[in-house]
């Protein structure tokens, strides 16, 4: 995954998103040390204030602990990653049927979608 | 602790000219700003002035409370406008120059950062791209332990990959208790990595603002804020 960023809006709540999906998806496991804010500044070429702002904000909802001198580490709670990966889930599933709708599907249609796509190209063949 | 760039009430003129009016701001540590304007606007000679090359008309510049001199040359790792390498030496050689010169210097950093470009070290100046001493010369700026480093267009001319690079070195080099200037117009590829940005139009400061609330309250980028103000006012 590579980092882009949307010139017109801040870029701490980006990077909050992107390192939050690390995190759900397990890119970035339960309890695994995470890179220093140095690190990810570099990799996401992003300012180092930046990031430390964004891992705050991480830290406040609880995805991240910091320990005074070994660094900061994700949430050792595989159920608080899971709530988020749910969470993150649930917000792609809502914009996806808002979409659908938008395009004048209703649910029963687009879940008939689905089920033809799955008996067609069976895990996603064509992705 | 005074903060380690400051202006007070800087002019500088040239003849009749006013290149820099009137200027008022403080850089604290730990900061990279962009000191952004268009071309003649005063950035190259605030630059100048920081490093004691030229001397102000009025008012003062200070390094870490101090008028630039011996003692501010120690804190300050400098990237002019243009490329000053001594055109004799090959890359290794200017390494070692460069370090009898600066006890902050670190070679080893150097040397790295060279390998990572595929620069070889037996390299002479003379032989070297264009874009390649630009290279160097940024190499041998990051690569000591200053206090503020004042970066003159580091990026004006090399491809967007090195540009990428380049970027990646500042972030990657300086230290926390540092502070960064650089000065370019090519906004758009340094505003992910600035905590703040000064506007420069004409020798005035027009805007000094932190890059991210600049993004939070009027929802656009910097260089889209830096088009519009001096799109509306002609310059």
């Amino acid at each position: 995954m590579s980092w882009q960023f949307q010139g017109n809006m801040p870029i701490y709540s980006q990077l909050v998103e992107y390192l939050r999906q690390r995190i759900a998806s397990g890119y970035y496991a339960p309890g695994q040390r995470l890179p220093t804010v140095r690190e990810i500044a570099v990799e996401a070429g992003v300012n180092p204030n930046t990031v430390q702002r964004a891992m705050a904000e991480l830290e406040r909802e609880g995805l991240v602990y910091s320990q005074r001198t070994a660094g900061r580490f994700v949430t050792e709670d595989p159920d608080r990653v899971k709530t988020e990966s749910t969470l993150l889930a649930r917000q792609q599933i809502d914009a996806f049927l808002r979409s659908m709708a938008l395009l004048g599907y209703s649910r029963a249609q687009v879940l008939a979608i689905m089920q033809q796509e799955e008996e067609e190209h069976p895990n996603g063949g064509n992705l | 602790m005074a903060e380690i760039f400051e202006c007070v009430n800087l002019s500088k003129s040239y003849g009749s000219r006013q290149a820099l009016a009137a200027l008022n701001f403080s850089i604290p540590r730990g900061r990279i700003v962009g000191l952004l304007g268009p071309n003649g606007s005063g950035k190259t000679t605030l630059l100048k002035l920081a490093n004691g090359l030229l001397t102000p008309t009025q008012g003062q510049v200070l390094i870490d409370g101090h008028a630039p001199g011996i003692r501010s040359k120690r804190l300050v790792s400098y990237l002019p406008e243009r490329s000053a390498l001594p055109q004799d030496m090959n890359a290794r050689q200017l390494l070692r120059y460069y370090g009898e010169f600066f006890p902050d210097f670190d070679e080893q950093r150097a040397r790295q950062m060279l390998q990572n470009l595929g620069i070889e070290e037996k390299l002479g100046i003379k032989q070297m791209s264009k874009g390649t001493r630009e290279k160097v010369q940024l190499i041998l700026t990051m690569s000591r332990d200053a206090s503020l480093y004042l970066l003159d267009e580091p990026i004006g001319g090399v491809d967007p990959a090195t540009r990428e690079y380049i970027l990646r070195t500042i972030i990657g080099n300086y230290n926390p208790d540092a502070a960064v200037i650089i000065s370019t117009h090519l906004i758009a590829d340094v505003e992910q990595i600035l905590d703040e940005v000064l506007f420069l139009r004409q020798g005035q400061l027009v805007l000094q603002a932190d890059a991210e609330q600049i993004r939070e309250t009027k929802g656009m980028s910097v260089d889209a804020l830096f088009r519009e103000e001096f799109k509306c006012l002609g310059n």
